[in-house]
């Protein structure tokens, strides 16, 4: 099934005549309307005319989380604020949020990414779509819930929480797809267990996850739960939110909705593109977008495309599922998460910087994070109270920095490992990649 | 007249103690009394030592977290009755202890309570007026 076949069944010389089309508007747009990019460029003696084939996008600088961060909150928006008709921003990163602006034509192009995903995955106009991702600022809840509007599936927009009202709602409205993350949609299926409901009763067609790391193993524990296949599905806030990949009955890699998002894979040391099949950093570019047009932003996600034809039909290219990270960014509980956060907070209890130590584990189905702290004469005191107060002081203070709560262990001095030239903070033992 | 005590910092897990012990008794320090206060995670190990200085300084050469913090003893009748009267003392004075651990020694019918208030002068003062005998720090260190 498709929602777009044209577009995406369209032949590669084609579809390549489009993007070129579109990045050269693109470019000038943004550096006619945006101060950065056309302080950027002009430096970089890189103008919107030198654009004359796809591959000229390498002359063009990268953009980066920072760069977004710093043109807080509205820097990068190309039209007037009376245009923008929605506001989202990025959970849990770093000092200032990242902002996503969106005009009324980038929500219905939004709408059609997340519409052609959810018609690759199986779900139509009959479908009852129960949408657990959250709604809010966070892009996930509410780029799916337009997508299901295109098609015209009904959604039930119940958020994450409440697992038990999640059940008998999925039960009593007879909800035919599920969105979740996987160790979420792993939980309900658990609790659903446990209450001896069977979620394979529910009759549930097409699952579609993403926001955190899985592995083939969570994919098949989800589709063993729930009797039904469960696809990938890829994005991020700063290129307009779910959507950007996701995966066709194949499963065999994400479909980027190509004629709106250009992928590149470079060399995450060099910069350098390095070209479909291998490794590499995702750099993504708006080609379709008015708002607030991102050009080759660095994902620091890893993976490959390949361009080859899919059995379905389609041409777009695909990426393969997401292998790690090129920063030391954690995905924990479907929220980023980078240690500079963690000894940003506990600068603030101390006056020195404390050893830490991230640990990262998935004892059922969801995440858990200790961190390790080296006591030291600033964090000990001869009392039980003022010690235990001094571990709920450090946990509420990395609460407030990541919107996570963990589990603060004071260790003595010492006794955490060392290490010469960059640290190594994070021990993740859940096996994602 | 204050004693010396110095607060450990061990995590709760098994062999922890044995380790401060060792470092102690290679360098000659002798332990007069001990308490060990923990959790499920952590613990504080409270100890007298004969040498507390030097006890202090070979535990930190081996990286250990190691305070000092001033506590006081006090003088009790070895007979049943005689830790409440100096806890009734106490509770009179509305004097708010952190801890208190007890050993009795050499002394015929007498043991040492050694005890620790945020406010140790005013402990100090209670306990005079109303004739609690307490003991020195040399008394103590050298059992």
């Amino acid at each position: 099934m498709f929602w777009n076949e044209e577009i995406e069944t369209m032949p590669r010389q084609d579809l390549e005549e489009l993007q070129l089309k579109k990045l050269q508007a693109t470019v000038k747009r943004a550096f006619d309307k945006i101060p950065y990019y056309n302080k950027r460029y002009t430096e970089a003696e890189v103008f919107p005319e030198d654009i004359e084939t796809l591959k000229d996008i390498e002359k063009l600088p990268f953009i980066t989380k920072d760069d977004l961060r710093e043109s807080y909150p509205f820097g990068l928006f190309a039209v007037d604020i009376s245009e923008i008709k929605e506001l989202h921003s990025s959970s849990g990163t770093t000092g200032k949020p990242v902002v996503s602006g969106y005009t009324e034509k980038d929500l219905d192009t939004w709408a059609e990414t997340t519409a052609r995903g959810l018609t690759m995955m199986g779900i139509g106009e009959d479908d009852i779509l129960q949408n657990t991702h959250g709604y809010g600022m966070f892009t996930g809840g509410f780029g799916v819930h337009y997508g299901c509007h295109k098609i015209g599936a009904a959604i039930i927009p119940i958020s994450t929480g409440q697992t038990r009202r999640q059940i008998e709602i999925m039960n009593d409205f007879g909800a035919t797809g599920l969105i979740f993350t996987p160790s979420y949609g792993i939980h309900i299926g658990e609790v659903a267990l446990e209450d001896g409901i069977d979620p394979k009763d529910f009759g549930i067609k097409a699952i579609g996850f993403g926001a955190e790391g899985w592995t083939e193993e969570m994919r098949q524990r989800v589709e063993d739960i729930y009797g039904c296949k469960a696809y990938n599905i890829y994005g991020l806030t700063e290129l307009m939110g779910p959507g950007v990949g996701v995966e066709c009955e194949a499963q065999n890699g994400l479909h980027i909705a190509e004629d709106i998002y250009y992928p590149e894979i470079i060399d995450p040391k060099t910069g350098k593109v390095i070209g479909a099949e291998k490794p590499g950093e995702l750099v993504l570019t708006n080609i379709e977008r008015e708002g607030m047009p991102v050009i080759r932003f660095r994902t620091k996600d890893l993976t490959k495309l390949t361009y080859e034809k899919c059995s379905c039909g389609r041409t777009h290219a695909r990426m393969s599922r997401i292998t790690g990270r090129s920063d030391d960014m954690l995905k924990v509980k479907g929220v980023a998460i980078f240690p500079s956060q963690i000894e940003k907070a506990l600068l603030r209890i101390g006056e020195v910087e404390p050893h830490y130590m991230i640990i990262v584990t998935r004892p059922g189905t969801l995440d858990e994070i200790e961190v390790k702290v080296e006591a030291s004469q600033n964090l000990f005191f001869d009392g039980v109270k003022e010690m235990m107060a001094i571990q709920n002081k450090i946990g509420k203070s990395i609460e407030n920095e990541t919107g996570i709560r963990v589990k603060v262990t004071l260790v003595e001095p010492k006794t955490l490992p060392r290490f010469e030239g960059k640290a190594k903070r994070v021990i993740d033992e859940r096996n994602l990649h | 007249m204050k004693i010396k005590q110095l607060s450990i910092f061990l995590q709760n897990r098994m062999g922890s103690l044995s380790k401060p012990l060792e470092v102690l008794s290679e360098n000659d320090v002798n332990i007069r009394a001990m308490c060990m206060a923990d959790t499920s995670e952590f613990g504080i190990l409270r100890l007298v030592v004969d040498n507390p200085e030097k006890g202090k300084e070979v535990l930190e050469e081996k990286n250990f977290l190691v305070k000092m913090t001033d506590i006081i003893g006090v003088e009790m009748c070895d007979a049943p009755g005689g830790l409440t009267s100096v806890l009734k003392v106490i509770k009179d004075n509305e004097i708010d202890l952190e801890y208190l651990y007890a050993f009795t020694h050499d002394k015929v019918n007498k043991a040492i309570l050694l005890l620790h208030a945020d406010d140790i002068d005013n402990l100090i003062s209670v306990l005079t007026e109303n004739n609690v005998k307490i003991v020195s720090a040399d008394e103590v260190y050298n059992l």
